[in-house]
């Protein structure tokens, strides 16, 4: 696990070749976290995944989270792992949400990483995030007819409607 | 693949026949599936050259209303996602909130956690044994293996009440401390448990059968597999030792003193073998825990997340108030977020929580090893025949709740 100072030199390396793709770091509860540029994400996992002195070359998760209210509001989570070293590393990439009729987008790392195949149509299928250049992304765990974003914060608990609604009919 | 095709019985007969292609869909409800998994398939003759798997039919949505709970009523809910290994959907939840709120478990909690996880893994491991040997045709193995996995459900039964879905693990430590004579029926189960082991090797190793349909079948390269983010046994019978439980610093293991299992090719009796290795193994850690497992409290003391033992209910104010307010709000978390991984049967279970200070999570996500490894079934399946591809989707031991949460 790098620590605070170990996450600022890691920063400072990665300005050299990708200026900006880090806009910040976070060493919180000892787990160390890179906040990208979501434009440079995939030149950042490149880069910490290519690179030998970093060799993050596993990523053990992507996951989604919605941190509404907060601004930009989705997080984009990828939990690399160098296993020479046994280090994790969390690359955070935060998402705008551009409003009612668009849905945030950010490129697919599906050519860096193949497990995150499955793990990006996911994320798509419960918060509507678009991965660019994903080979195939439509729901994986919900219906294909599906509408909404069910893990957003905003989509309350109970907005799925009851599909066998006879004993409700029939006891009121 | 050709001299695969000049195998089947078609190949002397006309073109059109063998090159024919036949979509096939087995499942969703289908025995061999394991679950509520449906393979939409492409065949040709008898070889899979195509097959693509669909999940969610038993997707239950637990991770959002996990985001309607408090802290402490998440536990039962996901230990309900990979239904054979609960204990280590509790340990990767509770240990990723104790990191959130920064709660160190007393020593004998980690002991006791580590042996219910062993127990556990035996268990999964049985499960998967007795079911996969039943789909290659060896029936009387699941009635064996399922005796052993009764002498585990015993066990659990015994410390927490319940034979599945105990939630024993609480955040802090767990509930309850073993009970009198556990000990005693779980020493007897670790002298044990390797004799039956052996006992099913003397019953499937030799057997001609049960070696044709694993030998050869199914492998996948280290390389392919650490690409598509394989983890666990699967891993491990390509070749990779790589185990959490020696690489992270997490409950006891670091005491601990086991092996870790490798293969050499990756194929479908690598897979058999390793598994089967680690049921002895697990045993193994077992018996460590019960030799030295410490005196002292069996979950930590903050009354702040911790509910406070009954007999202090009637005598202290300050403990009914504590009680009142974990049972009725529960603790708060500060903001943050927290992605703790540990080695499940099938591989890297990790859980990530986030938290926005109030008593709810905001979010819980499973990374799920069966989601993830279920990537790597097409690679297992392709060109080869569509019995092997059902071994192979046994030795890959997906487990559906688990896929689908």
């Amino acid at each position: 696990m790098p620590d605070a100072p170990g996450l600022e030199l890691i920063r400072g390396e990665v300005e050299s070749d990708h200026p900006g793709a880090v806009l910040a770091t976070s060493f919180d509860r000892e787990q160390a976290a890179l906040i990208a540029d979501p434009a440079q994400v995939l030149d950042l996992l490149r880069w910490l995944r290519d690179t030998p002195a970093q060799g993050y070359s596993f990523l053990s998760s992507l996951h989604v989270a919605d941190y509404l209210p907060a601004e930009p509001r989705f997080g984009v989570h990828y939990e690399l792992l160098n296993r020479e070293r046994v280090e994790r590393i969390r690359v955070k990439a935060m998402l705008a949400d551009p409003g009612e009729d668009a849905l945030p987008e950010i490129d697919s790392c599906v050519g860096l990483f193949p497990t995150a195949h499955a793990q990006e149509r996911e994320a798509f299928d419960f918060f509507g995030v678009v991965f660019r250049g994903h080979p195939e992304l439509t729901r994986i765990l919900l219906p294909d007819d599906y509408v909404g974003w069910p893990q957003r914060r905003d989509f309350p608990v109970g907005g799925e409607p009851v599909t066998f609604t006879y004993s409700e009919m029939a006891r009121g | 693949m050709a001299d695969l095709l000049a195998d089947t019985p078609d190949a002397g007969l006309s073109e059109d026949r063998t090159t024919e292609v036949m979509t096939v869909n087995i499942g969703p409800h289908h025995p061999a599936t394991h679950g509520v998994l449906r393979l939409v398939v492409d065949l040709e003759g008898e070889i899979v050259r195509e097959c693509k798997p669909v999940i969610g039919y038993v997707h239950t949505g637990i991770e959002k209303s996990c985001e309607d709970k408090s802290y402490w009523k998440v536990i039962p809910f996901v230990e309900r996602m990979d239904y054979v290994s609960y204990f280590f959907q509790m340990e990767a939840y509770c240990g990723a909130v104790e990191r959130l709120i920064g709660l160190e478990i007393p020593p004998r909690a980690k002991y006791l956690r580590t042996l219910f996880l062993e127990l556990n893994r035996i268990h999964s491991h049985l499960v998967w044994l007795g079911t996969t040997a039943l789909d290659l045709g060896a029936i009387s193995m699941l009635w064996y293996c399922f005796r052993e996995r009764d002498r585990i459900l015993d066990l659990f039964e015994m410390a927490t009440g319940q034979r599945m879905h105990t939630r024993y693990f609480q955040v802090g430590g767990v509930i309850e401390d073993i009970p009198l004579g556990f000990e005693e029926k779980c020493r007897k189960f670790v002298e044990d448990m390797p004799v039956r082991v052996g006992q099913y090797e003397a019953l499937l190793d030799r057997n001609e059968v049960f070696l044709q349909r694993t030998k050869g079948v199914g492998a996948v390269s280290r390389e392919r597999l650490l690409e598509l983010g394989v983890t666990g046994p699967l891993l491990r019978a390509a070749g990779e030792p790589w185990d959490l439980r020696k690489a992270f610093d997490y409950l006891a293991y670091p005491e601990m003193d086991f092996k870790i299992p490798v293969g050499t090719v990756g194929d479908n009796y690598d897979r058999y073998r390793v598994r089967m290795a680690e049921m002895v193994e697990s045993t193994r850690i077992v018996g460590q825990c019960l030799e030295a497992l410490p005196e002292g409290p069996f979950i930590a003391e903050d009354r702040k997340y911790v509910l406070p033992p009954r007999s202090e209910l009637s005598t202290s104010m300050e403990s009914l108030i504590h009680h009142f307010k974990l049972v009725t709000e529960g603790f708060r978390v500060e903001p943050g977020e927290v992605y703790y991984g540990i080695e499940s049967p099938r591989g890297e279970l990790g859980c990530f929580v986030l938290a926005d200070g109030s008593a709810k999570p905001a979010r819980v996500h499973f990374r799920d090893p069966s989601f993830v490894n279920l990537q790597a079934f097409r690679d297992m399946a392709v060109d080869t025949y569509v019995a092997d591809m059902i071994c192979s989707l046994g030795m890959l031991d997906p487990i559906l709740g688990g896929v689908d949460r």
